[in-house]
């Protein structure tokens, strides 16, 4: 039943997600859709199919009852497998302890028996937050070379965005010396992108001793990083070049969908090489009616363009009616947006109904004006719902 | 009522010869993402059939290559499932003499192994030339509730001669008891019950009928093993009154297509509540429309690039319209591409067809251009 695997990964989807605010009042984080058929757990889950990883533990906690019916028994990513394949694994209760997951490491160090009964030697730790296509194998193939105990992902970022990440500094050999969780004044452009491959032993090792530490956050970047440094342990950065989005927030989730826009798009989910998967829904090609206009936009199956849409990015079974104006938004499947209505600068979720002759949102700018409607909100003929405005309003800072 | 299902795939092959050189009836790319057999299975899965087999003749690799397990129409069963049956030449002292099938009857002889270790009560047949979404369990009902040992599903249709043997008339009564089975003939004209090749009939009784055509030598399963039983037996005749296609050839294939631009075909065919109408899901990015992109009055899939104008047509997954082209009442199947300032109108493009710039190609609705798979023009 169990097969040697060299490496495991695990993914932490847990995450509540909780500046994503009227997205993730049903479904976790990393069930959120983007990118018009897709949802942001499908990106760690094709890198790990399409890098040979098939053992993928994903550890929910926050609303799982979506992200569980939607990984199922993983056939969308090819991870049905007889050994390995994909597992939910929920908080449970033991023998001696029963606890909700108190932190990243802590969700590990609950779950090492699944990667002990792969008897694997690496450890690959993902979270489902962020949108990017990536070889694991060559990141393992280096962490190997190196003979590292750990190594982490990075990405070079813009100097004045820095201080927003956790922040590596690196020698020659790429050897990391240093490590600072969002620092004031950052001395290296090189942010970790919460990805990290552990040789499985030292993993164990400082998991346990982080489990023993009653005043641990528990947390991989606060905690199990920075002891394993300070014990000096060979550590090392691997330098990923390429479009990686954190989607933890409405205007960066926004700007994300905006980047698969354009003629050569900063982000491109037509590469053959490189198919993300995700699992589908039966639905008929999409039709554009006689009065149809589309311009520089995504659009699904099963969707019905009946009016226009311009710079947006539509998920399946989205209605346009007759009339209707869709600009710089993002439309989640089955909604209908009605007659004449106007929506710009928005991004509404999952079976929203909007109706006649609406007015919805404002024009693109300022990121606090983008309009958030949450799932199955319903909008009658003729309202007017302003820029920046969120249904249901969640934030506590707003009033 | 437990139900089996037995398609045919090759059965109607002769009638669009141009597509299917390379491949089966079956496996006809049609309406943007679907396949011809799409629409017989999805029927039958839709009525809680969950035991299929698919007789196969030749060039069935694109048919296999479809189906693949038959999860994507929930039919990858650990009992039960789909079967692909193919073709075995047989030995010289059998029926069917040491030769691949050359008609129904014999094709049924072939699968006959199929259909003994069939336990359900009836096997639905149907071939893959007709394109509708038909409720299967209405006529299960009706073949119970008139105690019947064959129920034909008909369809009104208006006949314009056609080749010998082409269609089977139906004549029934005004309770549906069928009267007679005749085969058309060119000159068959007018309007007709004929019969749609969906059959149910139950599964003793089939087997019964196959082992008397042998004894008798029967060639035809309509007019000569069925209406040899008639007398003795219980046929009734279904009326399908739904949208309904036939595929009888090339320039109906390309009317078919078109009709699915009607907003009432295509609600009846794709979103008629709880019968979806099933594909093998390709993994292909969602349709990505270029700034200057004009698209009218058209159907079209997943994984597109579309720069230039489309108008009255249907695109496949995958197909390209680089700037400047027109694509008009046409039908681009799967990958295809065209070059720039490329005007088509009435072209038919098969599979991974590259039409290069400035090209200007045009058919006509009785008389599509066709361009033939991977070709580049």
């Amino acid at each position: 039943m169990f097969k040697k695997k060299e490496c495991v990964a695990m993914l932490l989807a847990g995450g509540q997600g909780s500046r994503l605010y009227a997205l993730t009042q049903k479904v976790a984080k990393p069930a959120v859709p983007f990118g018009g058929k897709y949802r942001i757990i499908d990106f760690p889950l094709s890198n790990c199919t399409n890098s040979g990883i098939d053992t993928v533990g994903v550890l929910t906690q926050y609303q799982p009852m979506l992200l569980n019916e939607y990984i199922g028994n993983g056939l969308p990513w090819d991870l049905d497998r007889t050994y390995g394949g994909v597992k939910i694994l929920p908080p449970y209760q033991g023998t001696h302890s029963a606890d909700w997951y108190k932190g990243t490491a802590n969700a590990i160090y609950q779950n090492m028996q699944f990667i002990d009964r792969y008897d694997a030697e690496y450890v690959l730790i993902l979270s489902g937050d962020h949108i990017y296509k990536m070889d694991y194998a060559k990141m393992l193939k280096f962490h190997k070379a190196n003979n590292a105990d750990c190594t982490i992902a990075v990405l070079d970022v813009p100097i004045e965005e820095a201080s927003r990440f956790g922040i590596l500094s690196v020698d020659d050999e790429q050897k990391i010396f240093k490590f600072s969780e969002k620092p004031k004044n950052p001395d290296s452009t090189k942010a970790s992108m919460g990805i990290y491959i552990f040789t499985k032993s030292k993993l164990a090792e400082y998991l346990n001793a982080d489990a023993a530490d009653p005043e641990s956050s528990n947390d991989f970047g606060k905690n199990i990083i920075p002891n394993m440094l300070k014990a000096g342990e060979r550590m090392y950065a691997y330098e990923f070049e390429g479009y990686w989005k954190d989607v933890g927030t409405i205007s960066s989730l926004w700007e994300a969908n905006m980047d698969l826009l354009g003629e050569n798009p900063i982000f491109s989910l037509a590469d053959e090489k490189w198919r993300i998967y995700t699992r589908h829904q039966v639905l008929p090609p999409q039709y554009v009616g006689c009065d149809g206009k589309i311009e520089n936009s995504i659009i699904s199956e099963g969707c019905e363009i009946y009016g226009t849409v311009k710079n947006s990015v539509l998920f399946p079974g989205v209605k346009v009616m007759p009339g209707a104006v869709v600009r710089d938004s993002v439309v989640m499947s089955g909604t209908v947006i009605g007659e004449g209505t106007e929506l710009s600068y928005a991004l509404i979720d999952t079976d929203v109904t909007i109706g006649a002759k609406c007015r919805v949102g404002g024009e693109v700018g300022n990121s606090e004006d983008i309009t958030v409607l949450g799932e199955g909100t319903v909008i009658a003929d003729g309202e007017k719902i302003d820029a920046g405005v969120m249904i249901p309003e969640l934030r506590k800072d707003k009033k | 009522m437990t139900a089996a299902g037995l398609i045919f795939s090759n059965i109607h092959d002769i009638s669009i010869p141009e597509m299917t050189a390379e491949r089966t009836m079956a496996s006809i790319p049609f309406g943007g993402r679907y396949r011809l057999v799409d629409f017989t299975l999805s029927n039958m899965v839709n009525s809680g059939i969950d035991k299929v087999g698919i007789i196969t003749h030749n060039n069935y690799r694109s048919l296999m290559d479809h189906i693949g397990n038959g999860k994507d129409w929930d039919l990858a069963r650990r009992s039960g499932g789909i079967r692909i049956l193919p073709p075995y030449v047989s030995s010289s002292d059998s029926p069917i003499g040491g030769k691949l099938y050359t008609n129904r009857l014999e094709a049924m002889l072939g699968a006959i192994d199929f259909i003994n270790h069939c336990d359900e009560e009836v096997v639905v047949l149907s071939d893959c030339d007709d394109i509708c979404n038909i409720d299967l369990n209405a006529v299960l009902d009706y073949h119970e509730a008139k105690g019947a040992d064959v129920t034909f599903v008909t369809k009104k249709m208006n006949l314009e001669g056609g080749k010998a043997g082409q269609y089977a008339i139906i004549n029934a009564d005004a309770e549906g008891n069928v009267t007679e089975i005749v085969d058309s003939s060119p000159m068959t004209k007018g309007e007709f019950n004929v019969c749609t090749n969906i059959v149910v009939i139950n599964t003793g009784f089939l087997v019964s009928t196959l082992h008397t055509s042998v004894s008798y030598g029967y060639k035809d399963f309509y007019t000569q093993a069925l209406a040899a039983a008639m007398a003795s037996s219980k046929f009734v005749a279904y009326d399908f009154d739904g949208y309904y296609a036939e595929i009888g050839s090339l320039p109906k294939y390309f009317a078919a297509n078109m009709e699915i631009l009607r907003a009432d075909v295509r609600n009846e065919l794709f979103n008629t509540k709880d019968r979806p109408v099933y594909t093998k899901v390709r993994n292909t990015a969602p349709t990505k429309y270029a700034e200057g992109a004009v698209v009218k009055n058209s159907v079209i899939a997943d994984g597109c690039v579309i720069e230039g104008t489309v108008i009255n047509s249907v695109l496949f997954r995958g197909v390209r319209v680089r700037k400047g082209t027109v694509v008009k009442n046409s039908v681009m199947m799967q990958d295809s591409c065209t070059g720039e300032n490329v005007q088509l109108n009435c072209v038919i493009t098969d599979k991974n067809v590259t039409i290069r710039d400035d090209v200007n190609l045009s058919g006509h609705e009785t008389q599509p251009f066709y361009v033939a798979k991977g070709k580049m023009i």
